[in-house]
Parts: structure tokens; sequence; C-alpha cells
């Protein structure tokens, strides 16, 4: 924006060093442009806006240590007789990836430091982008003009997944071999293709001298990659859309109250990236992670018990141990129902996560901007949903890990298949019913506060002997914040039949979409927010009760 | 912070109109919005030892991290790197990894709370509005936008030459083929290989553990054995894949407890042999119960019942275990009659 002769004359006055790199940078990058409208970017305060930070950081730690183990592991399936400094396997025959793993883990002077930081921080990463989803998802963050950046971090949710089991199965030990294992055989299932994938993917038969080479490329290569892109494209929306925040006094849809990012987060979001890094390098000081010499190397025919995938994966696990064995034979081939039908459920759920924003805003009709999150009690069916989804969630937790509940419990393995089968199914439908409840019963607790005040705790005696309770009215600012959040009314079909007595066509999506609508928004499924002539009438009418 | 988050008492009681108030409190209206509340200052704001005393705590914080990556320094190279050391109540550690890490979180760990308490005590905490301005376009803007795109497509004659325009989406959607072949060499076509395993007729059943050829008089009731063809090794080339299919388990039972027929046929003075490979996804089964002569595979707990086919009896599997046909040869060693029937391991599209 500034001519050249004004550049000149700034450069040659006595500036001070930094403020000459920067003129530099300026006259090729524009940083100053750049600077100008983000230096001092307003981001409001609440402690759920850390959670993704939580992501953001574990992530970085991830590479940083991944680079580093990419420098002494050897991904390759050769195999070689074990010759280092854990006695107990001397002399055994193992693959050169779990060959140099334990290298890492003995000989390299805080390698098993740095591995443990990288699996203890995968483990976080995941952990928090799932929090951070439902913290987006119960706050309605993920509304217009930020679908797209749901789906940059849905995206980011499924390939970590994906990026972690390859990640901890390149060490070619016998657990992640059975994941493995297991892994083939779902694909093995996928009708037609299936066996194809597999040979593809393997290089031929399972598990043959391929796949660590492979899965090493795409663990730390192809889906980082991509990872790392959708990361920065994740960012740049949260920057240019700003933050969300919830509803205040002198907080509007229009504006975004909080404290600037120079000095304040530059400060406290970057300290924090260090207090997550610090967190994760004690875990991994004191807490250890995959153990894979206790394992010891993959062998397709040996197994041990309590075999559990990291728990990202549980629901997954869930799915194929709760399913009974269906097969359909016909015509020389097998439809193999009982993997192939979790495969899909896995798929089918995943993107009914995917979608969740574009079918809430098909069902509200709202095409306008949301910048002001929606306390989880205020959109009832949205939060029983969610509630539901997670519900489910750990009943398949438990599926998953049927075994380990059955031994440490003592519960028979059969009881407790057939708890998750039947639970798969009634879970989901009771959280649903409940939260819903709970939600209207906190909105009605709100409304009563807003015309009522809030109790006192002070007790009072009336002239007559009469004891009450003073209710002290609430302030403006509490007022403001209890009744800002909007309602919907539910979308009408309108009459069907005109004054005329014609029968006016409806669409079947047109009757769905009413008929979800009245399920978010219809009478017996939000509380009508209270209305000042309510409140007027209470506060001044008939005087305090 | 939403208000919703402060205890109400210590919410100023009288409200004026503060800096930055976009509403205005409205007699009209309890209800409206009365734009942010007033700063309220910390200790540190007005009192000036308290934020000196906050500067001490900082400063300590970043001194605290850089003796600790001394620390971090110094364990690096003087800890032996296989001494091991007990920390209560965790048990036996490494004492490099746990020095190591202790001093590495503490380092990173002091360097972040010295910030996040710089942040918290000395830098302004006044909070500002920033305004929001809509994503959409202006009006203005988004015609110009149509119109220079009209008028690029428009010199690029693309409307006008259909040919061109048709021929190119015929090329860029036919090169990506290539590199569809480029992965054809991933892996061998699956032919019937996964219809087959090393057995055949008079191989003889090697017994895992011992590398010895197995006699019916080895395999005691109520013990599982696993076995492997004669003549794979563990060195071989290839072993990996074939013992992915071959491996097998071996136990005795009662002859007149065996309630299918054809396991009774294919079995030899009460000694089955089954696939240890678990139908449902290729778990090795390894769990076996003498009293009921259930095996459970530990994976997904798939249970078969040895007894009677190896037939499903819980569990996700979807069909029983392949049996291998055995006898005895001349010299009284267990040997397999041919291969298995059907393959073994999970079930595929062309298993049929």
């Amino acid at each position: 924006m500034s001519t050249t002769a004004s550049n000149e004359s700034r450069s040659r006055g006595k500036a001070p060093a930094g403020e000459k790199i920067a003129d530099w940078a300026d006259g090729r990058l524009g940083i100053y442009s750049l600077a100008k409208a983000n230096m001092r970017k307003i981001f409001p305060d609440h402690w759920s806006f850390m959670l993704g930070e939580v992501c953001l950081y574990s992530f970085l730690i991830i590479i940083l240590t991944g680079v580093y183990l990419t420098l002494f592991f050897h991904p390759s399936m050769n195999e070689v007789v074990y010759h280092g400094s854990y006695v107990p396997l001397q002399g055994q025959l193992m693959s050169e990836a779990f060959n140099s793993t334990l290298h890492i883990s003995f000989e390299v002077r805080g390698g098993l430091l740095i591995r443990q930081i990288h699996h203890w921080a995968a483990l976080i990463f995941l952990a928090g982008m799932f929090v951070h989803m439902m913290r987006v998802f119960f706050t309605g963050a993920f509304r217009k003009p930020r679908e797209v950046n749901w789906l940059f971090g849905f995206l980011l949710f499924v390939l970590g997944m994906f990026t972690g089991f390859t990640g901890y199965s390149l060490p070619d030990d016998l657990l992640s071999g059975t994941g493995v294992r297991f892994m083939e055989g779902a694909i093995l299932s996928v009708p037609i293709i299936g066996t194809y994938i597999s040979y593809f993917l393997f290089g031929g038969e399972f598990p043959g001298h391929d796949f660590v080479a492979r899965f090493y490329s795409i663990h730390i290569l192809l889906l980082p990659g991509i990872m790392l892109g959708l990361v920065v494209g994740h960012l740049i929306l949260v920057f240019y859309h700003k933050h969300t925040q919830f509803a205040g006094p002198g907080k509007t849809n229009n504006n975004v109250v909080g404290m600037p990012l120079l000095p304040v987060y530059m400060a406290k979001a970057g300290g924090f990236f260090f207090l997550v890094f610090g967190a994760i390098a004690v875990i991994a000081a004191i807490a250890q992670i995959n153990p894979i010499w206790a394992i010891g190397p993959y062998r397709p025919d040996q197994v041990s018990t309590g075999a559990q995938p990291d728990w990202y994966m549980g629901m997954a696990e869930g799915l194929i141990r709760a399913m009974p064995g269906w097969e359909i034979n016909f015509w020389g081939h097998t439809l193999v129902l009982g993997v192939f039908i979790p495969l899909v459920l896995f798929g089918v759920v995943l993107a009914a996560i995917a979608l969740y924003p574009f079918i809430e805003s098909w069902v509200t009709g709202d095409k306008r901007e949301h910048h002001i999150l929606d306390r989880p009690r205020n959109v009832p069916t949205r939060t029983a949903f969610g509630a539901a989804w997670i519900a489910w969630y750990f009943v398949l937790l438990i599926g998953g890990g049927n075994d380990l509940w059955a031994t440490h419990f003592h519960l028979s393995i059969n009881a407790i298949t057939w708890f998750v089968r039947v639970a798969f199914f009634v879970v989901p439908v009771i959280t649903f019913v409940v939260t819903k409840r709970i939600c209207l019963g906190l909105q009605r607790r709100d409304k009563e506060k807003v015309l009522h005040g809030r109790e006192s705790g002070i007790i009072k005696r009336l002239p007559h002997g009469e004891f009450i309770e003073v209710h002290e009215p609430l302030s403006q600012e509490q007022l403001y914040t209890l009744t800002a959040h909007q309602q919907y009314e539910p979308v009408e079909i309108g009459p069907t039949v005109d004054e005329n007595g014609v029968e006016r066509k409806v669409s079947g999506t047109a009757k769905l979409r009413a008929k979800l609508s009245k399920a978010y928004y219809g009478e017996d499924n939000q509380i009508p927010k209270p209305t000042v002539e309510e409140y007027k009438e209470i506060t001044s009418g008939h005087g305090h009760h | 912070m939403s208000s919703q988050d402060i205890p109400e008492e210590n919410l100023p009681a009288e409200q004026g109109t503060a800096h930055g108030a976009v509403g205005v409190a409205d007699e009209k209206n309890p209800f409206a919005d009365p734009g942010l509340p007033p700063h309220e200052h910390r200790i540190q704001d007005i009192d000036e030892r308290a934020a000196k005393r906050s500067e001490r705590v900082v400063a300590l914080l970043f001194t605290v991290s850089m003796l600790a990556t001394i620390g971090f320094i110094v364990s690096y190279v003087t800890i032996p790197n296989d001494k091991s050391v007990y920390v209560f109540p965790i048990g036996h550690l490494s004492a490099m990894n746990f020095a190591l890490g202790l001093t590495l979180g503490v380092a990173l760990f002091c360097i972040g709370a010295g910030a996040v308490h710089w942040a918290r005590t000395l830098m302004s905490d006044a909070e500002v509005a920033d305004e929001r301005h809509p994503i959409e376009a202006s009006p203005e803007v988004r015609a110009k936008v149509h119109a220079d795109f009209k008028q690029g497509a428009k010199e690029s004659v693309i409307g006008r030459r259909p040919l061109i325009r048709n021929t190119m989406l015929g090329a860029l959607a036919l090169v990506p083929l290539s590199g569809l072949f480029l992965l054809r060499d991933l892996g061998p076509l699956p032919k019937e290989t996964l219809r087959h395993t090393l057995w055949a007729k008079g191989k003889r059943l090697v017994n895992m553990n011992t590398n010895q050829p197995l006699r019916p008089e080895d395999v005691a009731v109520g013990s599982l054995t696993f076995a492997m063809p004669d003549g794979l090794k563990e060195t071989d080339e290839e072993f990996q894949t074939e013992i992915a299919k071959a491996a097998l388990m071996i136990v005795r039972l009662q002859p007149d407890n065996i309630k299918d027929k054809r396991e009774l046929e294919w079995s030899h003075e009460g000694v089955v042999a089954y696939s240890k490979i678990c139908t449902h996804v290729g778990c090795p089964i390894s769990l076996y119960e003498q009293q009921t002569h259930h095996v459970l595979c530990p994976c997904h707990q798939s249970t078969f019942d040895l007894s009677d086919g190896a037939r499903v009896i819980f569990g996700p599997a979807g069909h029983a275990l392949p049996q291998l046909r055995i006898g005895v040869d001349s010299e009284g060693y267990l040997q397999a009659l041919g291969d298995f029937e059907e393959p073994v391991g999970p079930a595929f599209w062309e298993r049929g």
C-alpha cells in the first residue's frame, strides 16, 4: 500500500535491526498486510477451546519424534537373528523391523523415550481430536460458515486412526501382527474384489515380505503429508472465520470478544505447546507403552491372549466381536456378512458424522452465519444424538474388550457378548431419551431462574408465620446470557389441500424434513424461553415471593 | 469467558455501560445485552509488589527449565543404558528413560508454565471486541467475479469449440488409467493359492516345539499339540506365509466321544487334526478346554467344538475349522492323507 518513496524513506532512517529485517521481508513477502490482520487478532477465552490446541501440539510432537525414529528404524521384513543386548530374545529369528525397534529401545540412548513419547502423543492426539470434535458438536460450532472446517477435522480424525494403525504395525511384533492379520481378514470379506485388494496390499499371500515397507511409506509420508495439509487448512479457516464464542454480555454474532494474539495468546498458546510436550515427556518417562520386547516377534501361528488394538480402533473391534458369524454361500461364492457388515457399518457411522452439519442445516433451513455457541441444553435433540453416539461407542469399547472384562470381573464372555449385542440397539435409545429429558429439565431450570431469580438460601418468616425462601433477581448480564439463545420454529408443511379442495403434492423429503424439524424444535422438544412480558408480570405485579 | 462460569456472587451487582459496550441497558427490555462488563483489575495491576512476585515466579520457572536441560545432558552422558531403577509406586524402570524423560519433561513444562503465568498475571487482561465481517462477498464483488469468469471462459473459446473441450475431457479422463495399471504389480493374482497349503499325502506331522515327527502315542489325552508339515523350516524364505496356512492343532479324543461321523473317519485312534487358523479373520486359535473339547480364539472369542466337526458354537466365526485327514505311515508316524479339502483361514468371496 505504501509508495516506493515512503519505502525508501523508511529504510533510510536508523531503524532497529528487527525493523530492518521486517521491512526487508515485507518488501518481498508482504508480511505487514498479513500482520495487520492477525497480529492483534482477538481470541475468546474458554477452557474447551484448548482441546484443539492439544491435538495440534501432539501432532507436532508426533512429527518431531517420528522423524527421529526414522533415523534408526529399518522398514524391512528380512529375517535376521537377534544379537542385541536384550538377553531373553538373543538367538531368535525376527524381522529387521522388529530388530531395529529393539535397537531403538535398548541401544540408542533416549531412543526408548522418543518411542514412548511418539506412541503416547499418538494416543493423546486421537483422544484430543475425539473430545475436540465433541466440543464442536455439542456447542454447534460446526454450523455455517464452519461446515468445511468440520470436514477437515473429521478427515484428520479418520486419517489419524489409520496413521496410528499403520504406525503401531511397523515394529512387526506379535500383537500388531495379529492386528494386521485381522485387517487382512476384514479385507478378504469384501465381496468380489477383497481377495485382490489383499494380494495387492501384501504383495501376495499374508504376511509376505512387503507390508512393513508399504505401511512405512503410508505411515511416514502419505498419510501425515495429507494430514499436515489439512491441519494447515484447518488453522487458516479458524483464523479466517474468527473463533466462536459463548453468549454473554457484550458478545454478539457480529463481534469476537477476548484478548489479542500478541502478546496474550502468543504466550498462552505458545506456552501450552511446552506444557503438552512436557506432560507427554513425563508420561513417557514413567508409563511404559507397547513393550514389544515382552510381546516378541510376529509369527502368524502364534498369539497372546488379551490381544487389543489401540483404543481408537476399539469401536471397529467391538463391531467385529459382537457381530454374529453370518456367511452366505451361493453359486460358488461366499458373502462374509459376519465381517463385511461391521466393516460397512464402520464406514456408515463415519459418514454420518461427516455429514451431520449438512443434515442439521437442512432440517433448520437456516442459512445465516452462526458465531455464538449453543449451550448443549438449548439444543436437546442434537445433544441427545451426540450422547447416544457416545454411549454406543462405549458399548462397542466394552465389546472390543470383552475378553478383558471377562477376566477382570470374572464374567462369562458369552454373557458380555450378548449384552453388547442387545445394548448395541438399546443403550443409544435410552441415552437419547434420558439426555433429552435432562436438557429439557435444565432449560426449565434456566427459565425458572430468569423469572423468579436465584434461590438465596435465606429463609424469611412472614408476620403470619409462613416461611418463604427469598429469591434474588438475576443481574442483567445473567438475564441476557440465559435468554440469548435463538429458538427455531418447526418447519410446517402447510395444508395439503388448498382452498378449492385440490390436493397439493408434498414431496417425501419435505415431509421427512417437517418431521425431523418437529423432532428438533417441536412443542415437547424445547422449552419456550421466558418472554419480557412474563418477566415483567412476575417481577412487577405480584412482587417477589 | 462467559458469565455462566462465574459464581453469581462474584459478578458486579451494579452494571453501568462499560468500555466497548455494544448493547445499551434498556428500561423496556430487561433481557437486553448490557454490553461488556467493566474490566476488573488483578492484584498485579494495582500492587507492584505482587507484580514483582509474579515476575520472580516466571523467572524461577524458566531457570528450573534451564537446570533441567543441564540435568538431561548429565543423565545422557553418565547413566549406563542398561541400568534399572526402582521408583515407588511404579516399579522398576529403565534409569536412562526415567531420567531423560523427567528432565526433558520438566524443562519443557516449566517453559510452558512460565509463559502461561506471565500471560495470566502480567500481560494486559482487558477484553477487547473485534468486529466480524460476513464471509460472503458483497453483491458488487460477486457480480464482478461472475463477469470476470464469463469473460475468461468466453476468451478461452471453450464454449464455441466443443471439439477441443470434449477431447480434452477425454484425455484427462484416460490419463489416470496409466497410474492404475502401474499398481498392477503390487502383487500376484490370488489364483488358487488360498486353497492350498503345504500339506499333502504322506507329509509327516512335526511337533512345533520339539521339531520331531509325531507318533499317535505322543499325543496325550487332554493336551493340545501344535504341528507343522515335515520339511518346513523356520529359516525358510516363505516360512511365515506357509505356516500362516499350514499351522495345525492336534488333540486326542475318546473315539466314542466324537459326534461327527466324518471327523471320526478322518481321525486316527481318536487323534484329530484341525487347522489352527480361525475361520473368522485368521488369528491362531490357542485356548483349549480339555473337559469340553472346545477351542477358543483369543482374538475375537470364536469357540469351536472339536468333538463335533469343530463347528462354531459361539462368537463371530462363520464356519467350522477345516479338518486334516490323518493316518500313520509304515514307521508309525502320523502323516497327512492329503491337503485340507477346503481353504483354511478367513472366508473370502471366491471360497464358495
